[in-house]
């Protein structure tokens, strides 16, 4: 396999947080190569870095130490630009699911699509419902996320993450707030997206359920990788 | 204004779901704004009222250059021009003729009430000096204690004014002698009086005896048509013996007038200040607005900013809020000033009004202080970093 077959690698990654003598490391030594399709799932208890792991490689931090390349470029030294080209071609599922409260379902949703550039209206919300569609939301693509459950605003961030089309996902407990159903729904959305379009998903979560079908779980503790296992998914 | 808006940004309007989520806190922003539109309109109205009303007695006359005493900073101040002087620049080969012209209140007191009135004393057979409004209907000032008056003249009932004809004349009776008025014109009342009021220099004189006929307040020149008004006034001040008066051509001297009223004067500086305090409590008020609007929205914003909207977007969203809070707060704080200005007018007679012009400049006015309150609270976006997400 090639270096395109791996759209996020790693090595000899270190991150420290703050400057002097109150600089403390959060990540030594990170060696990782993620398969394209694959789905990744970072495991360790608080504090272990999985957390500063996936900004760094969302491009959210810059890399202070080591290699980082994204998607075929490199990201120490990146300019703000590129970063922000390269976070167009990622989806970003955070634990909250920070849904504007001004727009609705399909109206947040369709911030996914508007980004990639002048796209038509009817097209970007041909594109919303359909996602919102695929995680259950049909019925509420007009609502306000103050007339939502938790675990519908969860999917509707999970729907805004996904209608981009992204080469690769990172989330951050993404099912923590959803019902076994809906969990199950999320990661079987994107085991398939990552059969069908190769999309990779990198994902933080103690969920038993997902660690049942990742591709691979990789452990952290105190900032280094210190378990690699390859799963069936 | 939804599809609107979205169609003029080809994104979807965020700016506006964002400012009209809320809409009490909406219809308070909007009436920030109209109040600042409020003060400008209000201030700008009686400044443009004041140059009206210093303006307005430069147009009753028809002079070429116009000869003041040192101290005469407007019409109405300063002391008294020998006439000496006006008959040394007639010497001038371009000056064909000259007139005296005598400046001094007259209070009438009608039924308890005083009507004090700019009176000015004119040559009336110079009819060339005056207006042609005015010039046809000098006959009568020929008549000893003789006057025309001021028909738009603050406390005079409009009908009585209009009344006045040489047919049907009014008197009134001021420093004990009796003054007949024969016929009207339009002026309107000031800061400096209550209107105006045209009599012959040989009445003036009756009605001011401690006055002089061989000093009036002002000299007025014409010259040869086509003369240039600036460079012959610039060759009479190397020709008059008396080099402190004020020799400026009669336009110069309107606007060197208008100037001191508006720079100078306390009333014109306290207007302006007023306009400049209309237009900071305006910034004030959307920066709030906007700032406020940013500090609620950090998440969403780094969300954003985390899914690869660049800078530019954000600023987009701010100025759109900016230019909706300034375009929609202008049209009430318009209707609301203009009519203010409208009700002010008729209580005082002063020419309040709202000038297209007025209208315009206030928009322009409005949207600069929007963008420039949007461009101060856009600096509160670099606090949205999508790390802190996670």
């Amino acid at each position: 396999m090639g270096d395109e077959d791996f759209p996020v690698q790693a090595r000899a990654l270190n991150y420290w947080f703050g400057r002097g003598e109150a600089r403390k490391q959060a990540l030594y030594d990170i060696d990782l190569r993620i398969a394209r399709g694959s789905l990744t799932v970072l495991v360790g208890p608080s504090g272990s870095g999985k957390t500063t792991l996936l900004t760094l490689l969302g491009c959210l931090r810059e890399v202070q130490q080591g290699l980082v390349i994204l998607l075929g470029h490199e990201l120490h030294g990146a300019t703000p630009a590129l970063a922000t080209a390269l976070r167009r071609r990622l989806g970003f599922i955070f634990q909250a699911h920070n849904l504007h409260e001004s727009l609705t379902a399909a109206q947040n949703v369709m911030m996914g699509v508007q980004v990639l550039g002048r796209v038509d209206k009817a097209r970007a919300q041909a594109a919303a419902a359909h996602v919102l569609g695929l995680l259950g939301l049909s019925e509420r693509l007009d609502y306000l996320p103050a007339n939502l459950s938790g675990g519908q605003k969860q999917r509707v961030a999970i729907a805004r993450a996904l209608v981009g089309n992204p080469e690769l996902v990172l989330a951050d407990e993404p099912t923590a707030a959803l019902d076994r159903d809906s969990g199950a729904n999320v990661v079987e959305l994107l085991k398939r997206l990552g059969q069908a379009r190769g999309t990779t998903t990198i994902m933080v979560t103690h969920d038993n359920r997902i660690l049942d079908r990742a591709d691979r779980i990789l452990t952290l503790e105190d900032g280094r990788i210190v378990g690699d296992e390859a799963r069936g998914g | 204004m939804s599809r609107l808006l979205q169609a003029l940004f080809g994104r979807l309007p965020i700016g506006w779901l964002q400012l009209t989520h809320s809409r009490t806190r909406f219809a308070a922003a909007l009436a920030g704004v109209a109040f600042a539109n409020v003060l400008v309109f209000v201030q700008l109205g009686i400044m443009q009222s004041m140059a009206t009303a210093t303006l307005t007695p430069y147009g009753f006359f028809r002079a070429d250059v116009m000869i003041s005493a040192p101290d005469a900073n407007a019409m109405a101040e300063g002391g008294n021009v020998a006439r000496q002087w006006m008959l040394q620049a007639m010497a001038h080969p371009e000056v064909t003729s000259g007139m005296g012209l005598f400046l001094a209140n007259v209070n009438w007191q009608r039924a308890g009430e005083g009507l004090s009135l700019t009176t000015f004393g004119i040559d009336p057979a110079q009819p060339e000096f005056l207006a042609p409004e005015l010039a046809a209907k000098t006959a009568p000032l020929q008549m000893r204690m003789a006057g025309l008056l001021d028909r738009l003249a603050r406390g005079l009932p409009r009908d009585e004014a209009a009344g006045i004809r040489p047919q049907a004349p009014l008197s009134f009776e001021t420093s004990g002698q009796t003054l007949t008025l024969y016929d009207s014109f339009a002026g309107g009342g000031g800061f400096g009086g209550d209107g105006y009021m045209l009599v012959s220099d040989q009445t003036f004189l009756s009605l001011f005896p401690g006055r002089s006929s061989a000093a009036p307040d002002h000299i007025l020149l014409r010259l040869r048509p086509g003369a240039d008004p600036e460079r012959v006034a610039a060759e009479l001040r190397g020709l008059v013996s008396d080099k402190t008066l004020r020799i400026r051509s009669y336009a110069a001297a309107a606007q060197e007038d208008l100037s001191y009223q508006q720079t100078q004067r306390p009333t014109g500086v306290i207007f302006g200040f007023g306009v400049l305090i209309g237009v900071l409590v305006g910034i004030v008020i959307v920066y709030q607005v906007l700032s406020t609007d940013v500090a609620d929205h950090m998440r969403e914003y780094a969300t954003f900013k985390a899914m690869g909207y660049g800078h530019r977007f954000f600023l987009g969203i701010v100025f759109e809020e900016a230019l909706i809070l300034g375009l929609l707060g202008f049209v009430p704080g318009a209707l609301v000033g203009g009519g203010l200005l409208t009700l002010m007018g008729r209580i005082t007679t002063l020419p309040l009004a709202v000038t297209p012009g007025m209208v315009l400049s206030v928009l322009a006015g409005t949207l600069v202080f929007s963008i420039l309150s949007g461009a101060i609270a856009t600096r509160r976006l670099a606090g949205a970093d999508p790390a802190d997400l996670f």
